[in-house]
């Protein structure tokens, strides 16, 4: 798909004004590029979160296209039941559509953790759907607990830092290894800062058949105490640092460096991302300098074990 | 706003896109975006619009008329998040205190 500003400007807005999600929020502008890549009628499957939540305040929405909002751990299987439920009404010949394409999307919290199951039972089974998750790196809707996407050294409610601890500790699932593990046609990973590349993977994620998992980076001012100008700067700067590498995953082990890592001569420091969030302050202090180095070492080895991956020598 | 019960849709469906308009976002507004023109690429050639692709509120309103370009700030729906002002590769955009 060639992703030209004409078309783009002609598209509709899938999503409306009015929406209360905070100021500078990068979910919006996920979803306002996703809208960018549709093909055609499509239904969108929410799981609760901030998109969810702040999108549709009863007795208004400002999706412009159908949507559903279900619970926190079943978006997977809300939108498997979608598909099939097509497949049975064309078989009966009482849909209309000759085709609808079914996204699910769901928060960190929601895919990484409690979505878990059931985005790993809907991936076996094989309908015909994609997963987005738009990752925020907390439950931040409500009010910033540590999830599995969480970082090392990252502050949250749960995971406070102070003189014991540095924040989390553990260190971040690699989700798009452990879906792409399921042997599903395809995976990848998109911020919006590059959003050519995002368009790109999202349509080709539309067009495989059977199951598509998106990872979007979808950096959050009110969590991670940053400037609510700087949601783009920090999507670019988590590629640029190898905090959030973009490739895709072909049928679970063809490895496709993307462009933007690609063309990176050498990863930037880690410390360029935290400085601008208050969330990763503490570790600038004397006594979590060698946990701060912890986090580089293993962000500079998960980068060249992908690169190793992608054969990247 | 309020409704009887039977004239709730059932299902807690929402039945008009988009409705979520009739809520004006601009009052959260601490500063302001102010466009200035001249080093503005979709004015000069149509092309950019970095401003409007990663707006999360949908408030640069940008169009093409018969070759004309034209661009503006919907204040009734900005935020003031400062993303267009950051993203400016001509620094056209400064914010300003409301
Ligand atoms: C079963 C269940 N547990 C807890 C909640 C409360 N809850 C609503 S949103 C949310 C956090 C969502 O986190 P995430 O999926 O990361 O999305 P985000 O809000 O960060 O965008 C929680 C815990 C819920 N709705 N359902
Ligand atoms: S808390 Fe974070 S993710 Fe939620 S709406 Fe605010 S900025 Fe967006
Ligand atoms: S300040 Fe934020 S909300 Fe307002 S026009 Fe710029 S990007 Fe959009
Ligand atoms: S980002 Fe700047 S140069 Fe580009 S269209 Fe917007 S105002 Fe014009
Ligand atoms: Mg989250």
């Amino acid at each position: 798909m060639s992703v030209k500003l004409k078309d783009m400007i002609q598209s509709p807005q899938i999503m409306s004004s009015g929406h209360r999600m905070c100021a500078g929020c990068a979910a919006p502008p996920i979803i306002k590029i996703m809208g960018f890549a549709l093909r055609g009628p499509t239904i969108i499957c929410n799981a609760t979160g901030c998109l969810e939540v702040a999108t549709t305040i009863y007795p208004q929405t400002a999706w412009r296209i159908p949507w559903i909002h279900v619970a926190f751990e079943n978006v997977a299987a809300v939108a498997s039941g979608i598909v099939e439920g097509i497949n049975a009404m064309k078989e009966k010949g009482r849909y209309k559509h000759e085709h609808v394409d079914v996204i699910a999307i769901g928060g960190d919290g929601g895919t990484f953790d409690i979505g878990f199951g059931s985005l790993s039972g809907a991936l076996e089974r094989g309908h015909d759907f994609v997963y987005m998750v738009y990752d925020n790196g907390a439950y931040q809707n409500t009010g910033i607990q540590r999830s599995g996407a969480t970082l090392p050294g990252q502050e949250t409610t749960t995971s406070w830092a102070g003189k014991a601890e540095p924040g989390k500790r553990e260190r971040k699932k690699p989700i798009a290894e452990i879906v792409a593990a399921h042997r599903i046609p395809y995976v990848a990973t998109v911020d919006p800062f590059h959003y050519r590349d995002f368009i790109t993977k999202f349509r080709k994620a539309l067009e495989v058949e059977g199951p598509a998992f998106i990872h979007a980076f979808s950096p959050c001012p009110r969590g991670w105490r940053s400037e609510s100008s700087k949601s783009m700067e920090l999507a670019k700067l988590a590629v640029e640092t190898g905090i959030h590498p973009l490739y895709e995953i072909i049928n679970g082990d063809e490895y496709i460096m993307s462009a933007p890592s690609k063309n990176l001569t050498e990863l930037k420091p880690v410390d360029e991302y935290m400085k601008l969030q208050g969330q990763f302050k503490h570790l600038f202090s004397p006594q979590w300098e060698d946990f701060r180095k912890q986090v580089q070492e293993q962000v500079t080895a998960d980068w060249e074990r992908l690169k190793k991956k992608c054969g990247i020598a | 706003m309020s409704k009887k019960f039977n004239e709730i849709p059932m299902g807690g469906n929402i039945l008009e896109p988009g409705s979520a308009m009739q809520y004006k976002t601009g009052g959260w507004r601490a500063e302001r975006p102010k466009h200035t023109p001249d080093d503005c690429l979709w004015l000069k050639n149509g092309t950019c619009l970095l401003c409007w692709i990663f707006c999360p509120d949908n408030a640069v309103k940008i169009a093409e008329k018969d070759g004309k370009r034209t661009y503006a700030f919907d204040y009734d729906y900005c935020k003031g998040c400062g993303i267009c002002a950051n993203e400016c590769p001509n620094s056209c955009i400064e914010m300003e205190s409301e």
